[in-house]
């Protein structure tokens, strides 16, 4: 039996590489066939798992709670620290200094990410702006919405405070943050499908001993994080809890 | 819950004697001072299915002005602000009890007698199929929004 892996497309597309050297480990320390599946898409990764095309998965927090709640998968870990945060930025020279300046009719430039849109439609609360009075205009990539900005084309957007951070000196001099989130309580998380069940406390193991080697304390750097810690069921169904609120 | 200390409040206060759903009393001191909503945040709380604090992050304690062992093991109600209308509070926990979610703009109260307007959504915890408590998320309202809800509530109190 192949074994199916998938990351959230919301990873930069420089760490490629190591999600396919983080799975060739993964499959040695568990002597077994995985498959990773790298979709270029929050969509082709959701009919992937719709379809049942997933057993493993290093998931942002909306897909983990439909997975947790609706599909029967179980969280076991997440990099420790790093909650998922996110940034509104607007041109250097755009007029408004904070989100409250924004008006309506406002063009909001934002990826596929549904993590970082439910959080940037947050963020534009405190100026009474929603979907029904603002443009919203979608691009492919982290790096497109920025240049969407730089562009005119679109007053602000929405970007994870990672993606932010790997822009060049030379863009992000061209950009200016309205607002950072600093929610603390939304992370990605690394979860095990019912087909590995009984194997669930043997993978989060081997994924909370990782940094423990030098071979896996390098995969964790190259991946951007020190450590995986483990996470217990209460946890991510409280972290569920709390996006529940976050999407009404 | 103890009254609150009128040696604590700065300034000109207005006092109140707030009767709860259990029928306790507590005597309070308003200031009228707002503290604003810090941009970008999440206040997060959860209490059991009495209403008592069982946990909450680092905002909410900024924001209540009350130190974290100062607020867990307290009842909700510790930031209740008179101005605050009881039908609001009686329609949020008749809401989340029959296990639904509960939306709507509240007027806190801080311990310094201040106050800070939220947008506040409370969601039950189910587990296993039963409540076992109950999760709020607040988040920073607009101003237009929190003029409106000052509006209404004034009518109702």
């Amino acid at each position: 039996m192949t074994i199916n892996l998938t990351v959230s497309p919301s990873f930069p597309n420089e760490r490629i590489t190591d999600w396919y050297i983080f799975n060739t480990w993964l499959q040695r320390a568990l002597n077994l066939p995985i498959h990773l599946e790298l979709y270029d898409s929050f969509g082709a990764q959701r009919a992937a798992i719709a379809a049942g095309k997933v057993d493993l998965i290093y998931a942002n927090p909306f897909d983990a709670s439909l997975l947790v709640r609706e599909k029967g998968f179980q969280a076991i870990a997440r990099p420790e620290g790093q909650p998922d945060e996110m940034v509104i930025v607007t041109a250097a020279d755009h007029p408004a200094n904070e989100i409250p300046d924004l008006k309506p009719g406002t063009r909001v430039a934002c990826s596929e990410d549904p993590c970082v849109n439910t959080v940037g439609r947050i963020l534009l609360e405190p100026a009474n702006l929603g979907t029904d009075n603002t443009v919203e205009l979608r691009r492919e990539t982290y790096i497109q919405v920025a240049r969407a900005i730089m562009r005119g084309e679109a007053d602000v957007g929405f970007l994870p405070v990672e993606a932010f951070e790997a822009l060049s000196s030379l863009v992000k001099r061209d950009l200016r943050i309205l607002v950072t989130s600093q929610l603390h309580v939304i992370h990605h998380v690394f979860l095990v499908g019912p087909a590995l069940h009984e194997r669930a406390e043997e993978i989060a193991a081997l994924l909370t001993g990782m940094h423990e080697t030098e071979k896996g304390r390098g995969i964790l750097e190259a991946l951007g994080a020190h450590r995986w810690q483990a996470v217990h069921q209460e946890d991510v169904e409280f972290m569920i809890d709390i996006i529940s609120t976050l999407t009404q | 819950m103890k009254d609150m200390d009128r040696a604590q409040i700065p300034g000109e206060a207005t006092e109140y004697t707030q009767t709860y759903a259990d029928g306790t009393q507590r005597r309070v001191f308003v200031t009228g001072v707002e503290t604003p909503y810090p941009h970008g945040k999440l206040i997060v709380s959860r209490t059991d299915t009495a209403g008592i604090i069982t946990e909450c992050n680092q905002s909410f304690v900024d924001m209540s002005g009350y130190t974290e062992a100062e607020i867990i093991g307290q009842p909700h109600c510790l930031l209740r602000h008179p101005d605050m209308p009881a039908a609001a509070f009686r329609d949020l926990w008749e809401t989340v009890k029959a296990g639904r979610q509960w939306n709507g703009y509240v007027k806190n109260l801080r311990k310094d007698g201040g106050h800070y307007w939220v947008y506040a959504t409370v969601v039950p915890n189910v587990r296993n199929g039963n409540i076992v408590g109950y999760t709020s998320v607040r988040r920073e309202p607009s101003r237009e929004n929190v003029a409106s809800a000052e509006e209404q509530y004034r009518s109702l109190s």
